[in-house]
């Protein structure tokens, strides 16, 4: 909020990200003093949190948690119960949280603030240390494909402070870690509830040598997470203006899903394989020299070949999976289990198929990663990998690799309700 | 060259995405169009994802009959210079119809007579999805909002039972007479809006920006004085200089004493403010949990 400044503005870099732990660590007080101390937070929304707290009966002081506190049966309830998005911004970055509740439905819920989050910050409470929850949230950061995962250890001041006890909390989540695929972990000792490292560094921690919570989300370096390799483009829908200025103007719109596009690129078009090259990359604002995630725009090809929704234009020298066999991870969502053999809706990029369930590999005790061959029901909230078969061809990468075409969501047909969230493997 | 987009255009890509995806996703799509600057903002943006062919949906106005006439002039020029469709729902014709019941008193407001009439338009016209110019930063109910929001076949949101949306896939699949409300500018912030009609060039009502204007104060709020406006007889009318931080029905839309006649000082003075805008419309004021509440009945 505070740089006003248009030019500064204009050049400001955007960070998704979000947050876990479990009941109590402290999380909504963590946001909303991130809230608080960055002044993103209006006048009338905190006299409305005041007169909430009185209300409630907590003590005089403002309670920070009530300002990022949700729907009113929520609210009776005193508990949050799903995903919430935060907006604050700093002078050098806006940034989007992603709010999820460390209880019931916690996997569901995270799994879908962390699909679209770049870091995950997991809080610990300082003096219970390494718990179940963190090695589960761990777990889901590394397989959404979050890149960057800062551990905060909170309540520090519940422990004096202690260097000693920050160390020994650090060194188990590293050998815990080791385990996952996250490339970028980072660990800050911090109070909440006071202050400490969140925005300003502390006082009381002078043995910490390394960067508040804010310098952090504000610094860290994500210009390089999406894939910028494998060009895929998967087609949306098509403009035809038909107008007499326009009148042969044929165009492919969508949101660049991986690698660089530019004009001249030899492409082909799956499924029918056709191959063309790219004669334009259209907007609004004028030609595009240079395409790439997560940009909209609109190609235009040199020959007229037939293209619709739901085709994806790929590097002919670089091509995704073609295949009906999918190999996934799967978090399910649903209170009716997985069922084997049963045929579900998918949604893959622009790209809809049905599907049918055909094996039940293992599921995974998220606890400590261990394979469970023998346990095959596929409850609300677990997580499994499985094998499917769709109706036709998807194009796909491993999710790893790309998230944009790696991605899958299968749907109940019968309630039209997501069901599930699917990563190639 | 740094392949790396700027927050703004990252969240203009994404709101494109979303506004193709509707259109591709659903057979009788809508823009729901107030005349305010964030469906201003929407239209600006279908523009851009449909460019160079016209916007394949109508404009549809809920009319409370208790304009400000600036938004209703604006409404019209933009209308006819682009040569797109505009739907206008009537809350007088529901009020005529015996369908909603005119509020009574001083305090009265036709802002919660919309949700009849805005069903109704969706019902006659059959639109499977309405987008909106909605953002979660606006209001806490608004924070857990999806950008695919479903509706059953009263129109109703039930905020336990919203689908997950995970990366970037939506989910527009429902059953007949079903739909969905849709809000490409779920992540802008009101900054983010005021920045980017600034770098765009955006045209916007001319209440925005800061003129003379007769207005009386009522519990603290200033109200634009006006036909329809009951006063109590200690309420006096005054001159003032004034402007508005949204557009709604003139019944419940209080206006700010400001000097900012121009985009840039409306930018600093959202950047000083306290206040969020909402805070300024009356309808908010009446619970806290308000917002949840309208929401609940199909309102938005
Ligand atoms: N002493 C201390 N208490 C904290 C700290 N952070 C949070 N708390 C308290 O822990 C309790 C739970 O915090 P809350 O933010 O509601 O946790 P959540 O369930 O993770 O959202 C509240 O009573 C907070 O005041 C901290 O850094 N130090």
């Amino acid at each position: 909020m505070s740089d006003t400044t248009t030019a500064g503005y204009l050049d400001m870099e955007l960070l998704r990200f979000t947050t876990a732990g479990s009941v109590d660590d402290g999380k909504s007080t963590l946001i909303g003093r991130l809230l608080y101390d960055s002044k993103a937070i209006f006048q009338d929304q905190l006299e409305a949190v005041e007169k909430a707290s009185k209300r409630i009966g907590g003590e005089g002081e403002v309670n920070l948690a009530l300002l990022t506190d949700g729907l009113r049966s929520e609210r009776e309830q005193g508990i949050t119960i799903d995903v919430a998005y935060r907006y604050f911004a700093t002078p050098k970055r806006k940034f989007i949280i992603a709010d999820t509740p460390g209880h019931i439905q916690y996997t569901r819920n995270m799994v879908t603030g962390a699909s679209t989050a770049n870091l995950a910050i997991i809080l610990v409470d300082a003096r219970h240390g390494l718990v179940e929850q963190t090695s589960r949230h761990s777990f889901i950061a590394s397989l959404l494909g979050i890149k960057h995962v800062v551990y905060c250890i909170n309540k520090m001041d519940l422990v004096d402070y202690s260097q000693e006890r920050y160390e020994e909390i650090k060194s188990d989540i590293e050998d815990f870690a080791s385990k996952l695929e996250i490339n970028d972990i980072r660990y800050i000792p911090i109070s909440a509830l006071f202050g400490d490292n969140v925005v300003d560094r502390s006082k009381k921690m002078d043995w910490y040598e390394g960067a508040t919570l804010l310098y952090t989300l504000e610094t860290v370096h994500i210009g390089s997470d999406e894939n910028l390799v494998d060009g895929r483009f998967p087609v949306q829908t098509v403009i035809r203006p038909q107008t007499t200025e326009f009148h042969d103007y044929r165009g492919y719109a969508g949101r660049v899903a991986g690698g660089v596009l530019k004009k001249g690129d030899e492409v082909t078009v799956l499924p029918s394989g056709f191959t063309s090259k790219i004669a334009k990359i259209d907007s609004y604002d004028g030609e595009i020299q240079e395409a790439f995630p997560p940009m909209s725009c609109t190609v235009i090809l040199e020959d007229d070949i037939d293209v619709s929704r739901g085709d994806m234009i790929v590097r002919t020298n670089n091509q995704p999976d073609d295949t009906q066999d999918h190999e996934l991870m799967v978090c399910w969502m649903s209170k009716r289990p997985i069922q084997l053999n049963g045929k579900y809706a998918v949604k893959h990029t622009s790209r809809d198929a049905r599907c049918i369930v055909k094996e039940i590999r293992y599921k995974v005790d998220i606890n400590n990663l261990h394979k469970l061959e023998d346990d095959k029901t596929i409850n609300m909230n677990d997580i499994a990998r499985i094998k499917i078969r769709t109706t036709v061809p998807l194009f796909t990468d491993r999710y790893q690799r790309n998230r944009n075409t790696g991605s899958l969501i299968i749907i109940d047909e019968a309630t039209n309700e997501t069901v599930g969230a699917g990563m190639i493997l | 060259m740094k392949y790396n987009l700027t927050h703004l255009k990252e969240l203009e890509s994404e709101a494109i995405y979303v506004i193709r995806e509707v259109v591709a996703q659903f057979e009788n799509p809508a823009l729901l169009f107030s005349g305010g600057k964030d469906s201003i903002l929407c239209y600006h943006l279908a523009k851009k994802a449909f460019h160079p062919g016209k916007i394949p949906f109508p404009l549809v106005h809920v009319d409370t009959g208790h304009n400000f006439p600036e938004t209703i002039q604006f409404r019209d020029q933009l209308v006819e210079k682009d040569g797109v469709e505009l739907i206008v729902g009537s809350v007088q014709q529901s009020i005529d119809e015996g369908k909603a019941i005119e509020e009574t008193g001083f305090n009265a407001s036709r802002n919660g007579l919309q949700t009849v009439t805005l069903l109704e338009t969706i019902e006659s016209n059959k639109f499977d999805a309405c987008m909106g110019g909605a953002r979660r930063d606006e209001e806490k109910a608004r924070a857990k909002e999806r950008f695919f929001s479903h509706r059953d076949e009263f129109g109703q949101w039930d905020p336990k039972n919203q689908r997950p949306e995970l990366w970037n896939i939506f989910n527009g699949m429902k059953h007949m007479g079903e739909n969905f409300r849709v809000f490409p500018i779920s992540n802008w912030t009101e900054m983010d809006v005021w920045q980017y009609i600034l770098a765009e060039n955006i045209e916007l009502p001319s209440i925005y920006f800061s003129h003379e204007r007769d207005v009386f104060m009522r519990d603290g709020v200033i109200y634009a004085d006006g036909e329809y406006m009951n006063k109590r007889p200690e309420e006096k009318v005054e001159k003032r200089v004034v402007r508005f931080r949204t557009i709604g029905d003139m019944s419940c839309t209080g206006a700010v004493e400001s000097p900012a006649d121009n985009l840039e000082k409306i930018i600093e003075e959202v950047a000083a403010t306290r206040t969020t805008e909402r805070g300024t419309r009356a309808d908010d004021k009446r619970s806290e949990a308000a917002m949840e509440d309208r929401k609940k009945q199909g309102y938005f």
